[in-house]
């Protein structure tokens, strides 16, 4: 089965997004494909490079970025929530003239749109850290 | 896949987060891809879709813009829960665009009706 996976929870405040890694990841032991990974609202600060993650905690960000490494995952961050939020690649930072740019190696930023086709192409979309 | 829909779930108040905004963009998504979508309001969401809003107070863009331009994107499937409206002492006629209440028993059959369900 197809699946797609929405992380609207932030890294650290909410268990949301390592729900959504551990979900992801028995996605993939069972047998199934992960279509994308798309981050929306507060979620997309799980693209950020920029964590600094006590020795004995896991970074979020590290572990979708190895998940993705492994598995060829599409990670996507909403790009409108992720510019309001100050999460931005190079080419954003350009754009809007900043000097820094944040987004994590093995995210790209991309529109809404790339749910809507995530909801068409997979058999079952999963949404973590809805309705807050 | 001409036979997907999507319903759009929403269940906070109009203002205090971005959710209610960050729904209406989900749902206006999905029209410009030209993809059926229904917009399903639940617990204080119902709020959303008050008439005569004016947020600028709390320095927030009014919803009631955004909404009256739905129409203009074929979104008119408008679900309200029957049970919120009147557990907050609200009719349909207090709201912005027209709507259809739904009971318990309905709220299952519109979620059985659609092939994908996205709560914002």
């Amino acid at each position: 089965m197809i699946f797609s996976i929405i992380v609207q929870a932030p890294p650290v405040q909410a268990q949301g997004a390592e729900t959504a890694l551990r979900f992801a990841r028995a996605v993939l032991a069972a047998g199934h494909r992960i279509h994308r990974v798309f981050f929306y609202r507060d979620g997309v600060h799980n693209g950020t490079a920029l964590t600094c993650t006590p020795q004995d905690e896991n970074s979020i960000p590290a572990q979708w970025q190895a998940l993705a490494a492994e598995h060829d995952l599409d990670l996507v961050v909403c790009i409108a929530a992720a510019v309001r939020r100050g999460l931005i690649d190079e080419s954003e930072a350009g754009r809007y003239g900043h000097r820094h740019w944040n987004l994590a190696d093995g995210f790209e930023l991309s529109g809404l749109g790339q749910l809507v086709e995530a909801c068409l192409t997979s058999d079952r979309v999963v949404t973590f850290g809805g309705r807050s | 896949m001409s036979a997907a829909s999507i319903l759009v779930i929403t269940r906070s108040a109009p203002y205090g987060s971005s959710a209610a905004r960050d729904a209406l963009d989900v749902a206006l998504t999905c029209s410009v891809f030209e993809q059926p979508v229904s917009l399903l309001f639940l617990d204080d969401a119902v709020f959303q879709l008050l008439k005569g809003q004016s947020p600028g107070g709390i320095g927030q863009k009014n919803l009631n813009a955004v909404q009256q331009s739905l129409p203009l994107y074929d979104i008119d499937r408008l679900y309200v829960g029957a049970r919120a409206l009147a557990e907050r002492g609200l009719h349909a006629s207090d709201l912005i665009l027209p709507v259809q209440t739904i009971d318990e028993a309905e709220l299952a059959s519109l979620l059985a009706d659609h092939t994908t369900v996205l709560s914002v």
